[in-house]
């Protein structure tokens, strides 16, 4: 697991807020750089006088040592000269929505960018609310870049649908290219694959995280790892546990052999514990492991044979002296966790959240993990379980529990006797996410009294409309607290029975929160009211299943600007509040999406819309209706 | 993530007479007003008065907007994994219940939990014993969820993006054949309207895919099976179509051969005959 990437979440690496974008207003041109900037963002400035080009150049030489994109930002809108000065200095262009701005416009002005990192569809997606074919494409990126840049050497995608023959451009276009990350993508195969590990000579990092490659039949799989140059590689991480199709094991191990540099794998779940032997002898250098599957292989069930098996891996580990990250545990044999003892001491991340494991089965494991700061892992450990953790993980910064049964009405594992144990072992905590069944306000107040330093809070109690278990009331209070008092938070995600009051609670005291999921939740327009009207930093709001109507739209007019994008579903909005809201905000983009065709024209079943000086896209499908 | 198609259309009980406002009920009157003006006091000041009417009054407050439990289950099969009607449409049928009643097993809901679909699987992998090997489950696979669903691709002619359909999810044809009819019908309205000079705004009657398995409708529904013949959906027992059948596709009925090949076979009409 790629942690820094895994989630590409703007709150944990306080790199967020405003990203590349020109001043907004209601009703104006982007402003941006001087008004000298046509529409299509092409600079017609006369050049610079000769001590002004000096001046120019100086500052470029200052700005490059501006890393964050917020400080860049600010600085791009000193005067024009920085704006420029500023836009041929910056290396990283990081696009939030790919919506937001064409290609063009952005290659147009940053001409010397080495890494992209773009993001397309709303998170919602996710969950199967955003019908196929909806967009974000990636080819019109793919070609502008490869007029632009041909210094390209890295690409991060997060929610973009990328065709085989979009890979092949990148292969084709970006002689240096060095790192392609995709997180959450879709429609591309094995054939892509191969072709960037066949002409991607320079490569050093090819990480797929949780993507969906495209259905391919048996006879269409491409063996993509035989691919690689068969010199020795410059690869460093390699990342390929949610491709679904077997790989050629004896092509992996030989490249593994001849990459000396590497030092993240992750294999998928084809590959047994046996092979993960042979993988970790050739490289016992590796500091992040995702293994395959960790039981026996169903092949040798032979008793002297699994002895073997865990007698190879536990030697194996032993000898990875720099694992700190480890992941995978597809088809666990408890049995076989004994194994990674040896590395637990070193651990800083663990995702065993694809084992099915109990409380005593954790235990001996995570007594030894005293360094772990991102911990990932099943309900079935259940209360119990999270008591171990919180007692031996003292540094512990991230916990994601995730429920073995994703229903409704599943029995849930953990409850608030497990999130308070950890909120009194875990105080360094920085991220949770929590799924379970049974909560309660005195809990999460618990929590958000203990864990100050909190950053993101998203709990998910998964029975829709569940009050406080004990008492009987809304969560309010709960969350209230944790708006109240966690003065870091920059994400928030709630859930269970809660009034307006929450909202109320959000709307003054969640000054700095940035991503707001909210389901089934509040009583009426007021509740959204409430958070665009006191939230002033709020980029991301995603809405389901709340009784917010047009009115509660409207009252947002005045944030839309300052807001990445706002995706409502299953609210009350009518078609007039939407269409009332794309009228007054012409930068805004407005989509309405219907997935019945003949569904009743008033109500808006889904609605996403954002901020984009590109205007209407004109990839948008049938079903998308932009206002 | 594939809904569950249980053939008809969802039921909708309007409990809210003729479409008033949630907050607009009897007995809050000028709570109401108050209640829409932005104070942001905390609890125990007299802004909360509203909640804490809907507190004391618990059987009022089960038919507001905040205890809504139960939705009924939509039914569409459209392009989408289904969309939810908003809680706007659909009140618990019992007007009891204080705040502290759990709902009922209420109807699945598209995407909630909100849980990547690649992990959804995970209850499915049977855990082993200490002596016997794991089996390996196919939780990866994106969209396919249930657990012992058969999924097999359908596609339909004019149509250029095919489906899939969870065969295990139905047990005889006609609610296969409705099931395929929900799937299309959108798809196939979406692509004629493409070919329409889009002058014809008023045309929104949607044309009900039928006769999928008697030819006599404008489509017809075969299949390949594990031998890779191509036959009639519909001459044998739907448990040996299920354990036999390999991909669905939706034809012209008059791409059909006339006489079909042999029982069940199917030909296709050539050029030149």
């Amino acid at each position: 697991m790629s942690e820094e990437r895994s989630d590409m979440s703007e709150d944990e690496d306080g790199g967020g807020g405003v990203e590349q974008k020109e001043r907004w207003g209601p009703s104006q041109g982007g402003g941006g750089c001087g008004s000298a900037k046509s529409r299509g963002g092409v600079w017609t400035d006369p050049p610079p006088p000769f001590s002004d080009q000096v001046l120019e150049n100086v500052l470029e030489n200052v700005l490059q040592f501006l890393v964050c994109r917020r400080d860049r930002n600010a600085a791009s809108l000193v005067c024009r000269s920085w704006c420029r000065a500023e836009a041929q200095t910056r290396g990283e262009l990081f696009i939030g929505n790919c919506y937001a701005v064409s290609p063009r416009r952005a290659t147009d002005r940053f001409r010397r960018v080495r890494s992209v990192v773009l993001k397309g569809k709303p998170r919602f997606a996710d969950f199967s609310l955003v019908p196929l074919g909806w967009g974000a494409h990636f080819s019109p990126w793919a070609s502008a870049m490869a007029a632009a840049y041909p210094w390209l050497e890295r690409i991060c995608l997060k929610r973009m649908s990328i065709a085989d023959d979009d890979l092949s451009l990148l292969a084709f276009s970006f002689p240096f290219f060095k790192d392609l990350t995709l997180i959450c993508c879709d429609g591309f195969g094995t054939h892509g694959l191969a072709v960037i590990a066949e002409k991607c000579r320079h490569l050093r990092v090819l990480d797929l995280i949780e993507a969906y490659l495209e259905e391919e039949e048996e006879d269409q799989v491409v063996d993509w790892v035989s691919k690689f140059p068969q010199t020795t590689t410059s690869l460093e991480t390699l990342g390929f546990d949610c491709v679904v199709s077997t790989v050629n094991f004896e092509a992996l191990e030989a490249l593994v052999a001849r990459s000396p540099a590497l030092r993240q794998l992750r294999v998928n779940h084809h590959v047994t514990v046996d092979q993960l032997f042979r993988l970790m002898v050739r490289a016992p250098q590796l500091t992040h492991l995702g293994t395959g599957s960790f039981g026996p292989p169903a092949a040798l069930a032979l008793q002297g044979d699994v002895m073997e098996h865990e007698a190879d891996l536990v030697s194996a580990f032993a000898a990875s002296k720099s694992i700190i990250s480890l992941s995978g545990f597809r088809d666990v044999a408890s049995q076989y966790l004994p194994a990674i003892y040896p590395v637990c001491a070193n651990l800083t991340t663990l995702n065993c959240s694809f084992a099915e494991i109990t409380a005593d089965e954790l235990k001996p494991v995570i007594h030894h993990c005293h360094n772990l700061q991102k911990f990932w892992v099943l309900d079935t450990v259940r209360d119990e379980g999270l008591q171990a953790v919180a007692a031996t993980c003292k540094d512990l910064q991230e916990l994601r529990v995730f429920p073995l049964n994703a229903t409704e009405d599943s029995e849930g594992f953990v409850s608030d006797v497990g999130l308070a144990a950890i909120s009194q072992g875990c105080r360094r905590l920085r991220s949770i996410l929590y799924f379970c069944q049974q909560m309660t306000n005195k809990a999460v107040i618990t929590m958000s009294k203990n864990c100050q330093e909190l950053v993101v809070f998203r709990l998910c109690i998964m029975g829709r409309h569940l009050p406080d278990h004990l008492t009987k009331e809304p969560m309010d209070e709960g969350f209230g607290a944790i708006v109240m008092n966690c003065k870091k938070l920059t994400r928030l995600a709630v859930s269970g029975l809660l009034t307006d009051k929450a909202f109320a609670y959000i709307g003054k005291y969640g000054k700095s929160i940035r991503t707001l999921s909210v389901a089934f939740a509040g009583d009426s327009d007021v509740g959204l009211r409430y958070v665009l009207e006191g939230c002033p930093k709020l980029q991301k709001l995603e809405i389901r299943d709340s009784p917010f109507g047009d009115p509660a739209l409207l009252s947002g007019i005045h944030q839309y600007y300052n807001m990445r994008f706002l995706w409502m579903n299953s609210c009350k909005l009518s078609i007039r509040g939407c269409n009332d809201v794309a009228q007054r905000l012409p930068r805004l983009v407005v989509e309405v999406i219907r997935d019945r065709p003949e569904a009743d024209d008033e109500t808006v079943e889904k609605l996403y819309m954002y901020r984009s000086l590109a205007g209407p896209r004109n990839d948008a499908p049938p079903f998308v209706k932009i206002l | 993530m594939e809904e569950e198609f249980r053939g008809g259309r969802p039921q909708l009980f309007d409990f809210i007479t003729n479409g008033r406002d949630w907050s607009d009920k009897g007995g809050y009157g000028a709570a109401e007003e108050k209640s829409l003006e932005l104070r942001l006091g905390l609890p125990g000041g007299e802004d909360w008065s509203a909640v804490q009417e809907k507190r004391e009054h618990p059987a009022e407050s089960a038919v507001s907007p905040g205890h809504i439990a139960k939705i009924p289950k939509s039914t569409n099969m459209s392009a989408s994994s289904g969309a939810k009607r908003g809680c706007s449409d659909a009140v618990d049928s019992k007007p009891e219940g204080t705040l502290a009643d759990k709902p009922t097993a209420a109807a699945p809901v598209v995407g909630w939990p909100p849980i990547r679909s690649f992990r959804k699987n995970l209850a499915g992998t049977a855990k082993a014993s200490a002596e016997s090997p794991n089996r390996r489950s196919e939780a990866e696979k994106k969209l396919e969820n249930d657990r012992k669903g058969l999924f097999v691709k359908i596609n339909m002619d004019g149509i250029p993006i095919g489906r899939k359909v969870d065969l295990k999810a139905y047990d005889s044809y006609e609610k296969l054949s409705l099931a395929v009819d929900e799937l299309f019908r959108g798809l196939l309205m979406a692509a004629q309207m493409d070919l329409l000079a889009a002058t014809t705004h008023s045309t929104k009657e949607t044309h009900v895919i039928s006769g999928l398995l008697d030819r006599s409708g404008e489509y017809t529904l075969v299949y390949e099976d594990d031998e890779g013949d191509k036959m009639l959906v519909g001459d044998v027992p739907w448990d040996m179509f299920v354990s036999t059948a390999k991909r669905l596709r939706v034809l012209k009925s008059s791409d059909l051969c006339a006489s079909p090949l042999s029982p069940g076979e199917i030909g296709r009409r050539t050029n030149d005959s």
